[in-house]
């Protein structure tokens, strides 16, 4: 059983999307890894190794930019989450994902979402690490963090919610 | 806050609730206040909708068997298990945080890559050692040169733009070292030059940069196997590194300082 390996794969392969993209990405981490393993002094050595994939990742020129068109801006750097900024115009993600179905629908609609949404997410959900976590990865404040996932559940809940709806 | 409002600032909290984030005493504060609050129940709800669409174990990626096999090829060929270290191994946590790492892959490549660790950086790595760890970095498939080419005229143009200084480049193919490539690398916190010569099968990275960082006479060293020769000249730091006989480097390193 290789339990960080596998974690590494996974954030790899939802960073970057292509599969052998995905493997270059998780080699140089790998490598990376052994290379700092001396100066590493935490207490957490997955969160440290995907901390290394995602720098990887994002540095790797593959980074899956995601298919959705979602503000940028974090609602949630700015004290407060308005529950409005992600119900959308006319290019809103809902239509897009109106097609999609079942798991395969959601494993799409996750892959649509821009990386820091998704990478919140999936750190979260599939990784099960703790806010603190996520926020030492990604090196960002943990209200950032909040705001992102809250961001990209709701746009998940929405657009399921949509797909089972009759096409308007 | 208003009614008429459709966000409320404490959805995050909610959302940290349903994730069990959030301390008992906080727990309770938020649960009367959600009791009065329809956008925090609302908001509850849409996120216990979002939590049940996700599968965790469906949607995990999954790696591959042969991809597993590729990378730890890979880490085992960084941590060949030539001859055994030369060093006392510390009883500190070095070696379960290696453990934990990797989880437990085969007990022998978890030692060669502790081991490996420990050679290549024992206290924040050295240059020397961050050459070598480069050196082996760019020995894996694929990553040794930028641009490939024999012709010197072709690799030194190649740097301009891309670093913030022009390396000297040289053609040592009379001497039996003929020039590969370059690419780009990072020693000592800042962006170098790499050129790539070829001596018989093996590899030698010539590691440029301008100014004085590291040992400011000539010398020589040897880590994990790789043989090192630094020297400066002309405002240039370079360090030479191969898996070459010390004294075949020290050929190379003396060529290089010869010819014009």
């Amino acid at each position: 059983m290789l339990p960080h390996l596998d974690a590494a794969y996974n954030l790899a392969r939802w960073l970057v999307r292509d599969p052998a993209a995905a493997e270059d990405v998780v080699q140089d981490a790998v490598l990376r890894a052994m290379t700092y393993f001396a100066s590493f002094k935490g207490v957490n050595p997955r969160a440290w190794l995907l901390q290394i994939v995602r720098n990887t990742a994002y540095g790797s020129g593959s980074l899956d930019r995601g298919a959705w068109l979602v503000p940028i801006g974090e609602p949630g750097d700015r004290g407060a989450v308005s529950g409005d900024d992600l119900v959308s115009r006319a290019d809103d993600p809902e239509a897009a994902l109106i097609r999609a179905r079942g798991e395969r629908q959601v494993k799409e609609l996750i892959a649509g979402l821009p990386p820091e949404l998704r990478e919140a997410l999936v750190l979260r959900e599939l990784e099960e690490l703790s806010y603190k976590e996520i926020a030492d990865i990604t090196k960002t404040p943990i209200g950032t963090i909040m705001s992102r996932l809250y961001r990209a559940r709701r746009l998940l809940a929405r657009a399921a919610a949509a797909a089972a709806e009759p096409v308007r | 806050m208003r009614a008429a409002d459709p966000a409320c600032d404490k959805v995050l909290l909610v959302q940290a609730e349903l994730d069990g984030e959030l301390d008992a005493a906080a727990a309770a504060a938020l649960s009367a206040h959600r009791a009065t609050c329809p956008v925090c129940e609302a908001a509850a709800a849409e996120l216990t909708r979002a939590r049940a669409l996700i599968d965790p174990a469906a949607l995990r990626e999954r790696m591959p068997q042969d991809v597993r096999a590729r990378i730890l090829a890979s880490v085992a060929a960084v941590a060949p298990a030539r001859e055994p270290p030369q060093i006392s191994l510390p009883r500190s946590g070095v070696w379960q945080r290696w453990f934990s790492l990797f989880g437990s892959f085969g007990l022998g490549a978890a030692c060669t890559v502790a081991i490996a660790s420990l050679l290549i950086a024992p206290r924040g790595p050295s240059v020397a050692e961050q050459i070598v760890a480069s050196h082996i970095r760019a020995l894996q498939p694929g990553h040794l040169e930028d641009v490939a080419s024999t012709d010197q005229h072709t690799v030194k143009p190649w740097f301009d733009g891309r670093i913030d200084f022009a390396p000297p480049v040289k053609d040592l193919a009379a001497e039996q070292f003929p020039l590969k490539g370059g690419r780009l690398d990072y020693i000592a916190g800042r962006p170098v030059a790499a050129l790539v010569y070829q001596h018989r099968k093996h590899v030698i990275d010539l590691f440029i940069w301008p100014g004085q960082t590291g040992p400011t006479s000539p010398g020589s060293a040897e880590r994990q196997g790789y043989n090192i020769v630094h020297w400066s000249e002309s405002g240039m730091t370079l360090w030479a590194v191969s898996d070459l006989g010390a004294k075949e480097l020290r050929e190379f390193a003396d060529d290089w300082q010869r010819l014009p």
